[in-house]
């Protein structure tokens, strides 16, 4: 099975400094690909350059096709973004923000035919439970309420290809846990993949099927979840024995549920 | 399930605008220095649009054709395309502040215009035309060089950074024009005109200009309403959807700088209008732009009528700059937005 992303060589400097140096990696159809890494290793800025936020050089080719060339409402149609905190300017419904995802559907200037998106945007509105917020403000809602409309739009969106940035990050347990298991329920249908930018590793370790480990710009490693995030990598990477940390963390947790 | 619901205006609501406005337009030609019965004016507009002949009240005749309508035209059409602008401009920029004024833009118009006149640049058989193909310019260049320092120092265009900036180069640019103007003083009569805005003395052409503009940048813009709608809801989100984020703010950039520039050149710089209309609509039509845009034509004309109307009647017979009063509105609307949005965080 061919790859749906193939990145070559990617690299992107800010003046200077080098955030991302030389990777190269490919994701394919069913693979939930998780970047893991410290702060400041260059995850987010791979996301930017993949969804062309930031200049990069070296190719990334979409379906064999590099993304540089194709056009705006294209690339929408096969890459979508979450990134991680909204701030809408105007007090736009949750409908008129969830329904934007069918842009870069549009045939051109005169709206027609627009039964299958309708039923796209009726399909993300029900599965992100966003029925009764529809007509509310978007200022009025919560963070996790928020993210919840945005991943709405992406889904109304349609997109191949999810990219998620640090998707929870100021979100509480139960909004983490509500956005991973509908991204995870939304890469069940076939010819889709998610790459995802996360901090908290047992996130990585119980929703990524693969996972790319990064430290200052270069891949430490790369391959599938349980591979990457073993001891001796992970221990490299952020200086410190993690498996023991975890232990302690999760150890005191399982010691409480027994009494 | 509901019925989707329609994004933009229906028939019936643009025949009341239509309405609202043609009534505000009538009042304005009837009530001045000179009260005209309505039935009057009315009459001599008929005659004056069909070349009809009739006994008409002379007097009548005499005010409304040659000076009354063409500035009420005039100011419609000033009113319509600066509220455009700025409904479009704060969309762009997810900034509720921003304006012609706010960001500098028309001051830096009127330089465009100043110099010209200064330094009798023209182009060739449209006596008129080299102010304001340099107007149009120079509000282009503004909004450029505004924009990239702001970007520079800010990514991410806080309301504060850009409107800084925009002060800045407004004042920066209004002591230029105030140099020009103290050494050109012949040529340019009169110094409140470009300060203050003024449409006294609008003719027909001018009109005629001012509405070629309107239909044609105008157009565009309203066109890219939906383009805008993503960009207020973040430019990043805009990117992530699909749309064409550099040639959709390249062209509203664009039309916005020639509007800007082609009203500054009829008439002078007339402060805060695209700030006070699309904000007062906002609250009516709620954000989205495909039925804010619309509306910001019907309601700046009707809102920039009734101010020149106010500046013609107030102090009669002496006339007070239009600029004056919508700068006094627009002054008070700023810091009413600045504290809501304040507080609201």
């Amino acid at each position: 099975m061919g790859a749906m992303l193939e990145v070559n060589n990617l690299t992107v400097r800010f003046g200077q400094m080098t955030i991302v140096d030389e990777i190269s990696f490919s994701v394919s159809p069913g693979e939930w690909l998780m970047i893991i890494g410290p702060n400041g290793a260059g995850k987010s800025t791979i996301n930017n350059a993949i969804s062309r936020a930031v200049p990069y050089t070296g190719t990334v080719l979409f379906e064999g096709t590099d993304i540089r060339r194709s056009k705006s409402r294209e690339m929408a149609r096969n890459i979508g973004v979450l990134s991680q905190n909204h701030y809408v300017g105007y007090g736009f419904t949750v409908e008129e923000v969830i329904r934007l995802g069918r842009y870069a559907h549009a045939p051109g200037l005169l709206a027609g035919g627009k039964d299958e998106g309708e039923e796209k945007v009726r399909d993300a509105i029900r599965k992100t439970g966003m029925e009764p917020y529809l007509n509310q403000s978007v200022l009025t809602l919560s963070g996790g309420e928020l993210q919840r409309t945005f991943l709405a739009q992406l889904f109304a969106q349609d997109p191949r290809l999810l990219i998620l940035d640090e998707p929870t990050n100021h979100l509480d347990l139960i909004y983490q846990k509500q956005v991973f298991a509908l991204v995870g329920e939304w890469l069940k249908k076939p010819g889709r993949a998610v790459i995802s930018v996360v901090h908290d590793l047992s996130l990585a370790r119980a929703y990524g099927t693969h996972a790319l480990l990064m430290k200052k710009g270069k891949i430490v490693s790369i391959g599938s979840v349980e591979q990457v995030m073993a001891p001796e990598y992970l221990n490299q990477v952020y200086d410190m024995d993690v498996y023991d940390w975890m232990r302690q963390m999760y150890g005191q947790w399982s010691g409480a549920a027994q009494t | 399930m509901k019925k989707r619901s329609r994004e933009g205006f229906s028939l019936p609501i643009y025949i009341l605008f239509t309405a609202v406005t043609l009534a505000v337009m009538l009042l304005c030609i009837c009530v001045g220095s000179v009260m005209l019965p309505p039935m009057d004016t009315l009459e001599v507009l008929w005659n004056g649009l069909t070349g009809a002949q009739g006994p008409v009240n002379e007097m009548a005749a005499n005010i409304i054709l040659p000076v009354r309508l063409p500035r009420v035209l005039c100011v419609a059409l000033v009113g319509a395309s600066l509220s455009l602008c700025g409904g479009a401009m704060q969309g762009l920029l997810k900034n509720p502040l921003a304006d012609g004024t706010t960001l500098g833009v028309s001051s830096g118009a009127s330089l465009g215009a100043v110099t010209a006149i200064a330094f009798g640049i023209s182009l060739p058989g449209f006596p008129f035309a080299g102010s304001m193909v340099m107007a149009v310019l120079f509000a282009f260049g503004s909004l450029a060089l505004i924009l990239s320092l702001a970007y520079k120092l800010d990514s991410s265009l806080s309301t504060n950074t850009i409107i800084l900036i925009g002060v800045i180069f407004s004042m920066f640019a209004s002591s230029i024009s105030s140099l020009i103007i103290t050494f050109a003083g012949d040529k340019i009569k009169t110094i409140t005109f470009w300060t203050m805005g003024s449409l006294q003395g609008s003719s027909y052409e001018n009109a005629l200009v001012l509405l070629a503009a309107l239909a044609l940048f105008g157009g565009l813009v309203i066109g890219c309403g939906r383009e805008l709608n993503a960009f207020a809801v973040g430019e990043d989100n805009a990117r992530n959807i699909g749309v064409n984020v550099r040639r959709v703010k390249l062209t509203v950039l664009i039309c916005i700088s020639v509007l800007i520039g082609v009203c500054v050149s009829v008439s002078g710089t007339i402060g805060f209008v695209g700030l006070v209309t699309p904000h007062m609509l906002r609250s009516i039509t709620g954000p989205n732009h495909r039925r804010l845009l619309p509306a910001t034509l019907f309601g700046g004309a009707c809102f920039l009528m009734l101010s020149d109307l106010l500046a013609r009647t107030l102090l009669n017979p002496r006339e007070l700059p239009l600029g004056v009063v919508t700068s006094f509105v627009g002054s008070m609307m700023f810091i009413y937005i600045f504290y809501m949005s304040r507080k609201g965080r």
